[in-house]
């Protein structure tokens, strides 16, 4: 229980960054910046691992613990580790730490990186926050924290295509958030409490939920939507990632859809409501098929690379919530267990394996960028000659993203396709191995543009990026290598208390709250 | 006046906001459709703290008040104190979306949507 007295320093810490980096912005000295940035990231990254020591638990912000008071529970507002959160957390502090040691060479092309850091460090406040809170309305205020920050950092170039995205990106992503408020706002009227562990309680004893309940629900389901780039809501993605610099698109395809939209939807839909009514799991599956078919086929006729990156974004992201729709499916129907926990495991483990390949992409085409100045696949070829360590990272992560054995995206496909075709979804698996092919293909022409034949053009000149670029991204090519490898030892260790987290439904997660009595 | 009818005007401002953000065509308008919205949601907010009663009050003990007639008649300070914090949060999003109105018009040199479209899907 010691460590988890250690679990606001997650917020804390990079808020503190978030508004120390401006101030200190304005001594022209940049390393102090770089130094003090790489130094923040890893200790949130020592303090996740550190975290994976203690075991689950809740921290109460002021020890205001719950007790019954006159038949009446009171508790202030609190923070939750679970088996869910811990992995959110290790993906986004690793991938955090990684491009934050990216950004300290790409960044020099910008100027105000005390302004880039605040704002980068805001972002990672605001994921951090929304995957640790038990309470729906501090989980929509990091929601927002994140998402601002955000917006701000599509813009951070100023050009013109730049602010176009970002206002997209605005736009819809306030929609989302407003939606969830108004979600917020029902659940509480609804049951007068705002933490999630006694909303879950009071919708479970309810038995059958109730109106209100089921369109506060909806309104999650599409705001959460809108964040994870799920098709139909999936529009300003493919315009905001490939504006933002290299390592935001990183970050914000890496971890941002992820902390952000799909872990928020789990948590709402499997510990608050519950995955107890098929329809629920109906539309996850509808989503993920849909985001998964519509972004491969968006993808194979783009020639801007980091376009392209961000549709496969849209494609990885519905393998994740179809695998975990298939699970609420299972769970729903009263099926076996061990299936639901093989295809939460499926998913999950496709989230972290994509988390890792395509921020290694987004880093790669940034590399490529800063050295040959376009982002076309038809004006770069044959940098395997002049940029050999950034084109190897691009060959690794291309196979990985591909599925190709023995990187870490074909064992995460493969279980997905196992659990998908175990729970009697024959065509979905079907489309699942088609839409597969389909990023195979897709990537075979990336290879085919970036690594291969004889360097011309402004290609011809280029030189490799500084070990600050290429370190970051040889780490990512190595956890690429071994993680599919080493993932099915550690599952018991990394895995398995996510999927109890998840299985366990509401009950379970209403017992870690131990609050006394009925509330 | 029906019990509905504040809840009712408050989903016809919800209404008329996101149909500004969605269907307007104009920067600005886009924006106000945002505030609307914002202003619809915290409204929501307010109406839920309210309890009935025949004599509402503003949830301040004053001294020398009685508690358990307090208590009865109060409004919930709960939704209170989440509209104070949502107003925060909209006002930072109005003053991005502001600062990227002006940046945008100085690029394009207009604010209508359907000119500003460099990117293409």
């Amino acid at each position: 229980m010691g460590v988890n007295n250690l679990l606001p320093l997650f917020v804390a810490v990079p808020l503190a960054l978030g508004f120390v980096m401006p101030v200190l912005g304005r001594i022209k000295r940049e390393r102090i910046l770089d130094v003090l940035a790489i130094l923040g990231a890893l200790f949130l990254f020592g303090l996740t691992v550190l975290l994976f020591r203690g075991g689950d638990g809740v921290y109460w912000m002021g020890n205001w613990k719950p007790t019954l008071v006159e038949g009446k529970t009171l508790l202030g507002i609190c923070l939750v580790s679970d088996g869910l959160t811990r992995l959110l957390l290790l993906v986004v502090n690793v991938v955090t730490f990684l491009v934050i040691i990216f950004s300290s060479g790409y960044m020099s092309r910008y100027t105000s990186r005390g302004l880039y850091y605040s704002l980068f460090f805001l972002m990672v406040a605001g994921m951090n926050g929304v995957v640790l809170t038990g309470d729906f309305f501090n989980l929509y205020v990091f929601l927002e924290i994140a998402s601002i920050a955000s917006y701000a950092l599509v813009a951070f170039g100023c050009e013109s295509e730049e602010l176009e995205a970002s206002f997209k990106y605005l736009v819809l992503g306030a929609i989302g958030t407003l939606l969830v408020l108004v979600g917020v706002a029902l659940l509480y009227g609804l049951t007068g409490t705002l933490n999630m562990g006694q909303v879950a309680q009071i919708l479970g004893n309810a038995g059958k939920m109730a109106r209100p309940a089921y369109l506060a629900l909806c309104l999650f389901l599409a705001g959460f939507g809108i964040k994870a780039a799920m098709v139909p809501f999936h529009a300003w993605l493919p315009d905001a990632h490939p504006s933002a610099p290299a390592p935001i698109s990183a970050m914000l395809s890496g971890v941002l859809i992820k902390a952000i939209g799909v872990y928020a939807l789990c948590r709402v839909v499997f510990n608050v409501f519950g995955a107890t009514t098929p329809g629920v799991a109906q539309v996850l599956v509808a989503m993920g098929i849909i985001s998964m078919v519509a972004g491969a086929f968006l993808m194979i006729g783009q020639w801007d690379l980091k376009r392209l990156l961000a549709y496969s974004s849209i494609s990885h992201m519905g393998y994740v919530v179809l695998a975990v729709g298939v699970a609420a499916g299972v769970l729903a129907r009263g099926g076996p267990s061990g299936l639901a926990a093989l295809a939460i495991f499926g998913g999950l483990f496709h989230l972290l394996n994509h988390a890792t390949f395509k921020s290694l992409l987004f880093l790669a085409s940034g590399a490529i960028e800063h050295a040959i100045g376009t982002r076309d696949l038809k004006k770069m070829s044959g940098l395997s000659k002049t940029m050999p360590v950034t084109s190897g990272c691009t060959r690794v992560a291309s196979l990985a993203i591909a599925g190709v054995p023995p990187f870490n995206g074909f064992f995460s496909k493969l279980i997905i396709v196992i659990a998908v075709v175990w729970a009697g979804h024959y065509w979905l698996a079907a489309v699942t191995v088609l839409v597969s092919f389909v990023t195979l293909v897709t990537f075979v022409k990336v290879q085919r543009c970036i690594v291969q034949g004889e360097p011309t053009g402004s290609a011809a000149d280029a030189r490799e990026a500084p070990a600050s670029m290429t370190l970051p991204m040889v780490v990512l090519a190595v956890i690429c290598v071994v993680a599919g490898v080493l993932a099915l030892f550690f599952r018991a260790d990394l895995f398995n208390p996510a999927e109890d987290a998840m299985i366990g439904q509401s009950s379970g997660y209403v017992s870690r709250f131990e609050l006394p009595g009925q509330p | 006046m029906p019990a509905y009818l504040p809840y009712l005007l408050c989903m016809v401002l919800l209404a008329i906001g996101i149909y500004g953000m969605v269907a307007k065509k104009n920067v600005i308008k886009i924006i106000i459709g945002l505030a609307i919205t914002e202003y619809a949601i915290n409204m929501f907010l307010v109406l839920l703290g309210w309890r009935g009663g025949p004599k509402p009050l503003a949830p301040i003990l004053a001294p020398g008040q009685a508690e358990q007639q307090f208590l009865a008649n109060a409004v919930d300070p709960l939704p209170q104190a989440l509209v104070l914090t949502s107003i925060v949060v909209g006002l930072s999003v109005l003053a991005l979306a502001v600062a990227l109105a002006v940046r945008l018009y100085q690029k394009y040199g207009t604010f209508d949507i359907t000119e500003i479209r460099k990117l293409r899907g």
